[in-house]
């Protein structure tokens, strides 16, 4: 009996499983007065932290606009688990199944990638949210993005880390992670321009999930520089500035946007004060009408002061609205011919305008944490 | 008379299958063959997880680390020359290889043979360990390689990642070699190589009584694991488009370790069936990571996560009351199919005794 | 000629407090360690799961003192005794079934109870790294000298030592201990003697998993971020230690926990280009034990009955 159950089990399992996998497949664009928008963005894993923050960026643009055409926008949104694999699955299901006809996301650059083949073959204009990875959207016309790219990144902190004296630098990369090692070799090429070949002193590795980093910092510390430059991702640079603390460390440290995120002041505590990191939003620097908007509602959905990825991904949703209208179409490849020529949009980071690549042209801004929150201190323009 | 009975009826099926993945390449959508793909890719990994622990009882856990010599291998060779320098912009490519472009099939068997030959490496030291041992030993080694494929950044472009590898979601490509790989390991298993693996998973001791080397036929075993796993690993590079180190952490191996336990170890269509399940099911149990409303009331357990509790519960619910997964060690072969048609209810009837 | 730059550039100072970074993590893998070689000792089977222990010990403490308040003294004994329970609620459900299968499948079901922790963890508690309460008594900075040293990497040791001294004495002069070991000496045997297998082996694991849960608070102390992956790493280490130290000892676990902690640092410290392999550190010398010494250091050289 048991062997008959199972096998008669398997093979039902495997037929029904394969050949109807995706149950929701027949609600499509019978219905013509709604217009769909994917939203593919990591809710679990590692990137969680970051994936919900940008779906309440999405969320709340898609509340204040919620047409555009005379049609309703609808977001499908699908989570890719922080997970390559899952990306480029979610990505397909998405535009193949939901028949979206933008896609939106994804927060880490390694994601975007992962979905970048299937956007191009399926000719549906996808814009990233914060991924910086300049990969994302080189050598392919289907991918654009709302945020600066890791090359800026990297010498604007460069920049910031001269400007304010520093001559001999050392730097701490998390080198299993392709953000963080992008973004230490463009700070090391701009930082060696500024002050000569020697400036950095030392390029030390760490992985991800790493705990214990006493050995790299006790060497640093005998180095004696005048600052530390630690891309990395939130957890392991809050223990990394702690430890540093602890063993004596007073360079200030320095870092990119993975940093504004709750989390970092959480487990780094006192010891992060004074730390300095670029991104791409803050409400002193916001100055359109939109911004205010979202600052309004920010506050009054989710109670507290919103982090720039939400703007950036709240402008991502813009960025495709605008680019639908202007296109006065619903094919996507029109939408997208339509995206490329975005210029000066009104966002809440600002006025985007998209550049050959799909990369908007904007300034930073850089902020440090004092008092337990973040706060502003420089903006840079882009020249 | 039975031998050439079945060949023959083998070689329709393999036929009629190629026939349909042909129909399923043209006429299915993207998504549905993406799934399709990673389903044969996954089968062929974890059949050749299956010739390791399943057949020759040797529990590896190596599989992932494998999967990446492969994938890398397919990925560094089959990058276009003109694309490389902008894939590699943080550390350049190391000059030795960067002017080498293969074409897909010869990177994923050169991508096999380096897997099979850091298996000969491994293996020398790490098949004299038994059970647990073994485990977190091939654990490790798949841990090192991931390591060492993060920081040699020239070579492989560390954390970074490859991308821009020639994409390839075509059906009968990957059907072709998902039989070639079940094809050559049915006629192992059934060769006499094949039967001293068996021995050697029943009894050790006993089987070097009767004569078979341990090592030699370990080694071969684990081997041939490796180049199948590396030939996945490569398909899988070209599936996704991209590879990176974190994809190939430990915990992909968990999934074929599903699939095995699942399908049966020691089967070969139970890899198979396995396969079909896990993939289908990580993909069509997706609804239980979204908010369910059943008769207007929200069932709170339902959000993110959820899914991957459901596998684990699954696996070992598996290991706890279903220890032979679906299969065990049977096959289903040519004599039973036709048994099965003649008589389908006294199929199962006969064997009464022998539950 | 720059690969040994750390080598020889390395002053007095910088050198003396690798030494005590390395002794604060190396007692702190001797501290988990200690469970893990518990348990294979007695079972013979390696607990996949002992690091996903540590980690839901990690998340109990971070839920009583962050959530519910109660003062850090109240809530450490609650993470030892829930953890305890935990450990063996997971022996009851996955492995006694397994009692008498064959080997792998307890094998697997280790595995399947670590993967399923994993998952547990991060559905129930998300994925966001998390930060372990900061308790000032403990995580306030002591300079000796020019060596800079936290108040917890003092006391990891001492809690270490005493931890193995109670172990000590309980397997050796105690009835429970007695029997602990007849059970790992012979289980047939033992059982057949009139010795209640199953009251053995739960006590054991409750008293590993209690041991997990001191290991868990210590290290949560240490390095605050706690994820639902934290386990994995440390896990796997500690194994190693325990292996290095030879499997089953107790005092083995404690020197293969010095060992590998104190090595991770050093590498790190002379060699700062190698910073990316540090991981690999311990998988490799797990490969030369295991080549060399499979008994490992303190353990007894057994030969195989055919």
């Amino acid at each position: 009996m048991k062997k008959m159950m199972s096998v008669i089990l398997a093979s039902a399992l495997a037929v029904g499983l394969l050949t109807g996998c995706g149950g929701d497949t027949k609600k499509d664009d019978a219905k013509s007065n709604v217009i769909k928008i994917g939203v593919f963005l990591p809710l679990t894993g590692d990137n969680a932290a970051g994936g919900e923050l940008e779906l309440r960026g999405i969320k709340l643009a898609n509340k204040l606009h919620p047409e555009v055409l005379g049609k309703k926008v609808e977001l499908v949104i699908a989570d890719n688990k922080s997970d390559k694999a899952e990306a480029a699955s979610v990505a397909a299901r998405l535009i193949e199944r939901d028949k979206v006809k933008v896609l939106l996301g994804s927060y880490g650059s390694s994601l975007s990638m992962a979905a970048g083949n299937i956007v191009k073959n399926s000719k549906v204009p996808a814009i990233g949210t914060s991924c910086t990875n300049p990969q994302v959207t080189a050598n392919n016309d289907f991918y654009f993005r709302a945020c600066f790219i890791d090359p800026f990144q990297g010498t604007v902190m460069a920049n910031y880390a001269f400007k304010n004296g520093a001559r001999k630098v050392a730097i701490i990369q998390e080198v299993s992670n392709d953000y963080a090692v992008g973004l230490a070799k463009f700070f090391k090429d701009a930082f060696i321009k500024l002050a000569g070949p020697d400036s950095i002193i030392e390029v030390a590795n760490y992985q991800t999930g790493d705990k214990d980093f006493s050995a790299i910092l006790t060497n640093i510390k005998a180095m004696h520089p005048d600052a530390i430059f630690a891309p990395g991702n939130f957890t392991e640079s809050a223990l990394l500035i702690k430890q540093a603390r602890q063993l004596g460390i007073k360079a200030p440290f320095l870092g990119g946007d993975t940093w504004e995120t709750q989390e970092f002041i959480n487990v780094g505590g006192a010891d992060v004060e004074g730390v300095a990191f670029s991104t791409a939003f803050d409400r002193e620097k916001a100055t359109t009408a939109e911004a205010k908007k979202f600052l309004d509602e920010y506050v009054k959905e989710y109670k507290g002061e919103p982090s720039a990825l939400s703007a950036l991904a709240y402008d991502a949703y813009l960025i495709a609205i605008d680019g639908i209208k202007r296109a006065n179409s619903t094919d996507s490849v029109k939408i997208r011919d339509a995206i490329a020529t975005t210029k000066d949009m009104e966002g809440v980071t600002g006025k985007t305008t998209l550049d050959k690549n799909g990369d908007p042209i904007k300034g930073a801004v850089i902020k440090t944490v004092r008092d337990g929150k973040f706060k502003y201190i420089d903006f840079v323009d882009v020249k | 008379m039975k031998n050439k009975r079945d060949l023959i009826l083998s070689a329709i099926l393999l036929i009629v299958l190629f026939g349909a993945s042909w129909f399923a390449n043209s006429e299915l959508d993207s998504y549905i063959r993406r799934i399709v793909n990673l389903c044969l890719i996954y089968a062929i990994i974890g059949l050749s997880m299956n010739v390791t622990n399943g057949f020759a009882g040797q529990f590896s856990l190596g599989q992932a680390g494998f999967m990446a010599i492969g994938a890398y291998t397919v990925g560094i060779f089959t990058v276009p020359v003109e694309l490389r320098a902008n894939v590699f912009y943080a550390v350049p490519m190391n000059p030795f290889i960067a002017d080498i472009q293969m074409p897909v099939w010869l990177a994923l068997i050169v991508g096999g043979l380096l897997a099979a030959l850091v298996a000969f490496l491994i293996g020398t030291p790490v098949l004299r360990l038994r059970g647990d041992y073994l485990a977190i030993a091939t654990l490790g080694f798949s841990e090192i390689i991931r390591i060492c494929i993060t920081n040699a950044s020239s070579f492989t472009n560390g954390a970074l990642g490859i991308k821009d590898i020639p994409p390839l979601n075509d059906v009968r490509y990957i059907f072709v070699v998902t039989a070639i790989t079940f094809v050559f390991i049915a006629a192992l298993i059934n060769s006499s190589y094949g039967r001293a693996f068996k021995a050697i998973r029943e009894d050790e001791i006993a089987a070097e009584a009767m004569g078979i080397n341990l090592y030699k036929h370990k080694c071969l075993a684990f081997m041939i694991s490796a180049f199948f796993a590396g030939i996945g690993g490569g398909l899988y590079g070209t599936l996704l488009g991209t590879v990176d180190p974190k994809n190939f952490l430990f915990t992909l191996t968990y999934n074929f370790l599903l699939i095995i336990v699942l399908g049966g170890m020691g089967s070969i269509t139970g890899s198979m069936l396995g396969a079909i399940i896990v993939t289908a099911g990580l993909e069509y149990l997706r609804i239980f990571d979204e908010p369910l409303k059943l008769f207007g009331t929200m069932i709170p357990l339902f959000r993110p996560g959820f899914r991957m509790v459901m596998f684990s519960a699954l696996l070992m619910a598996c290991v706890l009351f279903w220890r032979h997964g679906i299969m065990g060690t049977r096959e289903i072969t040519w004599s039973k199919l036709i048994a099965f048609c003649k008589n389908p209810i006294g199929f199962f009837k006969r064997k009464g005794a022998a539950q | 000629m720059e690969f040994f730059q750390g080598f020889l550039n390395m002053s007095g100072a910088s050198f003396a407090q690798h030494m005590v970074n390395g002794v604060s993590l190396g007692s702190l893998y001797a501290l988990i360690a200690i469970g893990y070689t518990m348990v294979y000792g007695i079972l013979l089977m390696i607990n996949f799961a002992h690091g996903d222990i540590v980690m839901m010990a990690c998340y109990f403490a971070y839920f009583g003192i962050t959530i519910f308040h109660v003062p850090w003294y109240f809530t450490f004994i609650g993470v030892i005794v829930a953890t305890a329970l935990l450990g063996a609620i997971i022996e009851r459900m996955a492995y006694r079934p397994l009692r008498d299968a064959p080997k792998n499948s307890v094998l697997i079901s280790a595995i399947g109870a670590s993967f399923l922790l994993e998952n547990l963890a991060n559905y129930l508690f998300s994925g966001r790294p998390m930060s372990f309460p900061d308790i000032p008594l403990f995580s306030q900075n002591i300079a000796i000298g020019s060596i800079k040293i936290q108040a917890i990497s003092m006391v990891i040791p001492v809690v270490t030592i005493i931890s193995l001294l109670v172990l000590l004495h309980i397997v050796n002069h105690t009835k429970t201990g007695m029997a602990m070991r007849a059970v790992s000496k012979d289980y047939e045997i033992a059982r057949v003697m009139g010795i209640n297998i199953d009251n053995v082996i739960s006590m054991t694991f409750i008293i590993g998993s209690a041991l997990a849960a001191i290991g868990a608070i210590m290290w949560g102390i240490r390095y605050p971020g706690i994820t639902p992956y934290l386990g994995v790493m440390p896990g796997l280490k500690c194994f190693i230690a325990a292996v290095i130290g030879g499997i089953g000892n107790i005092k083995g676990a404690v020197l293969g926990g010095f060992i590998l902690g104190l090595g991770e640092i050093l590498i790190v410290a002379f060699f700062p280009d190698l910073s990316g392999y540090r991981d690999a550190f311990a998988f490799i010398v797990l490969i030369i034990i295991l080549f060399y010494r499979p008994t490992g250091i303190l353990g007894e050289r057994t030969t195989e009955k055919v």
